[in-house]
């Protein structure tokens, strides 16, 4: 292999021969940047009713609460776990809220309730993966199962309604003008996500992890207690989500949420994580969010039925994963 | 199929003018390669010289871009794995090619199995003749056993009796006795013995220079992907065959080492682990280089990564300095001032997909950046320091790990230990691998790092990397301290007695 | 025989005698032939759908897409019924769609080499979305579907209705398929050591594909059986189906990281799950427990395969190596 050392480069290696901003424009982020725009006026040119302020602010109910989750699935698939239980822990957490409500507690606590189930349930699987060893993606089909069947024991074909006029804030509520409490914290969720990933001692240990966990422990990070934590933070996301979606909804059934969890990973691969772990970025991410609500949102206004919708989804999933593994076959001739 | 005049013995399999690339990287240009019925031809180069790429070749896992393969005179192609096997072609590589969920006569006749009258795979016959094969090559293994129970050097014994099923022409085996003990070996042997007098051409490669010399009829040289010369062993000796290999005189010269040796860092007693090693003691000083004698799984890297926290000991004390302490992590051995370079490099060493100069921090992180928040400068500045000192060549610090040689990569991996500061460093196996020219680099840089005052462990295999760098040798065997070695008694015979258990002479 | 015991299926085979043995201790009315027959029959698409997975799973994928698989054939053979299509060349037509549909994830995962759990992932929604389009949302209901067509399964032959003997045949299939031809063979292999099996002349990828063909064919088996059973086909027939088929797979030893399994497991597997549905009502549980209970027996199981899977430490000292 020598021969493949550049001979040429003396002792002083240089830092980086892209310079960031070059790497930037060739990055994914920057074609889903593209695709977000071209959505975007598509969707004005389709509908008279798109470039309205409130309708945008409408449209944004639409990825929000997936986008939580997804930005904890993220971390998780970087790290080369997968969370399929997340859809569940929401079920579960509105339930638990459900029956702190019925107990005439106020928002406060069915509020607490509601992220301290999620994190129960994240510990949960952490222990299992994390503690035990187990496999992620089996572990949490089946604490899928189990989460949501508790919802289904507790509530059986029942809901639970009546929760407090305070309590609509988190789901109904603006916090200034068009921008809804839901969207306000979709973006300071989205910085804080950033700032974890990718710039913390922790996001570092994520992506080390991802790329080869043995050599992560052998370089001294405490690889379990990293993978217990990812499960802990994805649960505690799902527990936000919860007290979004079951405010904004104001009822709460066992099948709430029922199929999240392939939209969150949806959502999480079309932002560029690789599903193999040990790459991806929250940008991309975030800006897949933005176009699946655009698209969602457009069909809508469109009236093309959800199930179209959701068709085009799982093409664009099998499409952006697909498209430039064949591309570079095709340039390999 | 043409019969061979007996009068000109025609090579078996006959390589010639064969030519691989990849991109970037010429992993073969134009070699040859002959098998003869009946002989042993033995693959020699250095790691990178492209034998792993001739053995895909001539098993068909390679297309190669040039150049023509003939079987027993006839020029043909091997397009898929499966049309070198109909060829004759097998391959016994280390433990890699065999199924561990499936059973011995599976393993044995996958993919040929006997069939029955209706074409179903016939199981009774297929253990009936499993047994036949491993009878005849002296082995009393239960065809029905399930693989993963048997240990390595059964594991070949399955994977030979697989090549004699399949009535191979042409076997290869690739470092076979790698991983085995000093018995196993012979048996190997006798082995090779009898598949030459069942007339098949044995290519035969390794690292070992007795082995070769002991079993080989012939010998062919790569260097760099390229042919350099072959012929009959009785012709040449070992010293010529190094300089063939390397290109250059290779009385390889150990840096010069001074020897100020300090005061104890490093008090290890009584360590002991329910299977893997027992009462393991010893005290490693300041300036010093402690050496790790012993064959391939004595238990040595055991105790080093239970030194490091991977695993923890049964019982047993350790104290750095003055102070007892229970290490259980290897975040605890880093912060310890304990760090280990370990042998397998691509799984244990570098995170391959991430940058080298994020490579290089990690270890680093949390003392770096105390408020938990990156900071890329001092990142890179922690690279370029380490970096220069190890003379690592790459393109970029941020570039992929993965993307570097073996020598390389060794350095990434040295140069994140050394930015933690440690008291003590452990290398395993630290130029296994590697080139020479990184393997003389590695050896300068240690001999630095001792003179600077830091305590270092070395566990090698190579006996003259074991006494030119080592101020004493501590030989392991079967997972106990078999001898402790110092000045004069440091020689390549007590090293090697001691390792195999054999009595001093007399 | 001790290490048929503590095999997985004896262990399995005796979780299920027990329960059965619990469940008659309080309704003997539930182990009479009459209503175990019924139980194996009700189980039938699982245990067809769960073998289908199993091939996928032992060669390294999974293949999410089952349900919604079985649900588009299921639709195409009510649609092609409603057009007075002859029975069996409804069959014909629907077990080539399924092996097409199977086909398209086989080859995204061989020849674009996307990660099987994606491309079922993506594939599970398509299906759905295309029954859809094909009927806009409509319903296939019982009074639209000929009575050949939906009797089929429910003719009883010999005590058992059609669709468990279908069942019956496909396992006894599956046993010599796996057990004694090279292609069954070959995917123990490929998911066992794919490193190995390139050298023994398998491609990894082909026999893949080949899995989710045969889920695919398994799929749309399992399709018509349920539409005809259930005599009403729509979008969203079998939601959700494709975890209880991976949860029979878990629940029945086959390894998700591929190259073990057995027949014998993915069918106890199967029956756990159908002893449990069809007894909760007998014993007066409601029927919401069986989500819960399911993915209990799924964690269990898992934690369960680990144990056993997981390998001893090295031995190399002489006095470990004589206890050992």
């Amino acid at each position: 292999m020598t021969m493949t050392e550049p001979k040429s480069i003396g002792r002083v290696i240089p830092d980086r021969l892209t310079s960031p901003l070059s790497r930037a424009l060739r990055s994914w982020e920057a074609l889903l940047f593209a695709v977000a725009v071209a959505v975007f006026i598509a969707n004005s040119f389709a509908s008279p009713y798109f470039l309205n302020a409130w309708n945008l602010s409408d449209a944004t109910f639409n990825f929000t609460e997936k986008a939580m989750i997804a930005f904890a699935m993220a971390m998780l698939i970087i790290a080369g776990e997968i969370d399929l239980s997340v859809a569940s822990i929401i079920a579960l957490a509105s339930t638990v809220m459900g029956l702190v409500m019925t107990a005439g507690y106020g928002t406060p606590e069915i509020v607490l309730a509601g992220l301290a189930t999620g994190l129960a349930c994240g510990a949960l699987n952490g222990f299992f993966v994390a503690r035990l060893g187990l496999p992620s993606i089996v572990v949490t089909i089946g604490t899928m199962s189990l989460f949501r069947g508790v919802s289904y024991i507790v509530l059986g074909d029942q809901a639970f309604t009546g929760y407090p006029k305070d309590f609509a804030y988190f789901g109904q509520g603006y916090v200034w003008w068009v921008f809804s409490f839901e969207l306000v914290l979709f973006a300071v969720l989205a910085l804080v996500f950033y700032i974890l990933l990718h710039r913390t001692n922790f996001g570092r240990a994520v992506y080390a992890i991802g790329n080869n966990p043995t050599a992560a422990l052998f370089s001294g990070i405490r690889v379990d207690r990293v993978r217990f934590i990812l499960f802990l933070l994805t649960g505690l996301m799902s527990g936000i989500a919860a007290v979004c979606l079951t405010s904004r909804l104001g009822s709460t059934r066992p099948s709430i949420a029922t199929g999240m969890e392939l939209e969150a990973v949806t959502m999480v691969v079309l932002g560029g994580v690789n599903i193999l772990g040990g790459s991806g970025r929250i940008l991309g991410v975030v800006l897949a969010a933005i176009i699946m609500g655009l698209v969602t949102f457009g069909f809508g206004l469109l009236n093309v039925p959800g199930i179209v919708m959701s068709i085009f989804l799982g093409l664009l999933l099998i499409g952006t994963i697909a498209l430039p593994r064949l591309a570079k076959g095709l340039r390999r001739g | 199929m043409t019969v061979a005049p007996l009068s000109a013995p025609q090579p078996v399999l006959r390589l010639s003018g064969i030519s691989k690339s990849f991109p970037g990287v010429r992993a073969l240009s134009d070699v040859e390669l002959e098998l003869h019925a009946g002989e042993v031809t033995a693959l020699i180069g250095e790691n990178g010289a492209g034998k792993s790429t001739i053995v895909k070749v001539l098993t068909g896992i390679y297309q190669p871009d040039a150049g023509v393969i003939e079987v027993a005179g006839q020029a043909t192609t091997f397009p898929t794995a499966d049309t070198a096997a109909r060829a004759g072609v097998t391959a016994i590589h280390q433990e890699t090619v065999l199924f561990d969920e499936l059973t011995v006569a599976e393993n044995i006749f996958l993919g040929h199995a006997p069939r029955t009258r209706f074409g179903l795979i016939d199981w009774a016959a297929m253990e009936a003749q499993s047994r036949d094969l491993l009878a005849r090559i002296g082995a009393t293994l239960n065809p029905r056993a399930v693989l993963r129970d048997l240990g390595i050097a059964s594991k070949h014994l399955v994977a030979i009796a697989r090549a004699l099923s399949i009535d191979a022409r042409v076997v290869i085996m690739d470092e076979p006795t790698a991983a085995l003990s000093h018995k196993e070996i012979h048996e190997l042997y006798d082995l090779v013995e009898r598949l030459k007098a069942e007339g098949k051409a044995i290519l035969f490669i390794s690292h070992k220079f007795d082995e070769i010399f002991q079993i080989a009829d012939r010998y062919t040289v790569f260097r760099d992907g390229q042919f350099i010369g072959a012929g009959r062993m009785e012709d040449v000796t070992e010293g010529q065959l190094v300089q063939m290999m390397v290109g250059r005189s290779v009385d390889h010269i150990f840096p010069a080492r001074a020897h100020n040796i300090g005061a104890p860092v490093l008090t290890v007693s009584g360590y002991s682990h329910p299977t893997e090693f027992a009462d393991i003691g010893f005290t490693l000083h300041k300036g010093e280089i402690l050496g790790f004698y012993g064959l391939v799984g004595a238990g040595r890297s055991e105790v080093m990564q239970s030194l490091f926290g991977i695993t923890a000991p049964s019982k047993g004390a350790c104290r750095i300095g003055e102070r007892v302490v229970a290490i259980r992590s290897t975040a605890q051995a880093i912060d310890e001032g304990i760090v280990y370079v370990p042998e397998d490099r691509g799984r244990q060493g570098a995170v391959k997909g991430l940058p080298i100069f994020q490579n290089i921090s990690l270890p680093s992180l949390g003392r770096m950046n105390t408020s938990g928040f990156l900071n890329m400068a001092r990142e890179f500045k922690l690279a370029r320091d380490y970096t220069q000192r190890l003379d690592l060549r790459a393109a970029s610090l941020d570039q992929d790990v993965g993307l570097l040689s073996g020598g390389n990569q060794q350095k990434v991996v040295i140069a994140k230990w050394l930015a933690t500061k440690p008291r003590v460093i452990i290398l395993d196996e630290p130029t296994k691998g590697i080139d020479i020219g990184s393997k003389a680099a590695v050896h300068e840089f240690m001999a630095e790092l001792a003179a600077e005052g830091l305590a270092v462990i070395m566990v090698s295999s190579e006996i003259p990397e074991i006494l030119g760098m080592s101020d004493r040798v501590i030989v392991m065997r079967e997972g106990r301290i078999a001898a402790e070695l110092t000045g004069p008694d440091m020689t390549p015979e007590r090293l090697v007695r001691a390792a195999a258990g054999i009595p001093e002479a007399a | 025989m001790t290490s048929f015991l503590k095999s997985r299926e004896a262990l399995l085979a005796l979780a299920i005698l027990v329960l059965l043995g619990v469940i008659a201790s309080r309704f003997p009315a539930f182990v009479e032939p009459a209503s175990l027959a019924n139980v194996f029959n009700d189980t039938a698409p699982l245990m067809i759908l769960a073998l289908g997975q199993m091939v996928v799973i032992l060669t390294k994928c999974i293949d999410l897409s089952v349900a919604a698989n079985l649900a588009l054939s299921g639709m195409v053979a009510a649609l092609l019924n409603g057009m007075g299509v002859p029975l069996p060349l409804i069959l014909l037509t629907v077990l080539a769609l399924g092996a097409a549909l199977g086909a398209v994830n086989g080859l995204l995962v061989w020849k674009v080499g996307i990660p099987s759990i994606v491309v079922t992932l993506g594939t599970m929604t398509i299906f759905r979305g295309v029954i859809f389009l094909m009927t806009d949302g409509a319903w296939v209901n019982a009074h639209q579907m000929s009575d050949a067509f939906k009797s089929l399964p429910r003719h009883v032959i010999l005590g058992l209705p059609v669709m468990a003997w279908v069942a019956v045949v496909v396992i006894t299939i599956f046993t010599v398929f796996l057990t004694r031809t090279p292609l069954g063979r070959s995917f123990y292999a490929v998911g066992g050591n794919p490193h190995a099996a390139v050298y023994t002349g398998l491609d990894v990828g082909r026999t893949q594909a080949i899995a989710f063909v045969i889920s695919g064919i398994l799929a749309a088996l399992t399709g018509y059986l349920w539409v005809a059973r259930y005599a009403v086909a729509y979008v969203d027939i079998a939601g959700g189906f494709e975890l209880d088929v991976v949860a029979a797979c878990v629940i029945g030893g086959i390894a998700i990281a591929g190259g073990a399994g057995t027949v014998g497991g993915a069918v106890l597997g199967a029956l756990f799950l159908g002893v449990i549905k069809n007894a909760l009502p007998v014993v007066g549980i409601s029927p919401f427990w069986q989500l819960a209970i399911s993915g209990s027996a799924i964690i269990i199981a898992v934690a369960f395969n680990a144990r056993q899977g997981r390998k001893a430490g090295r031995i190399i000292l002489k006095s470990a190596e004589a206890g050992a």
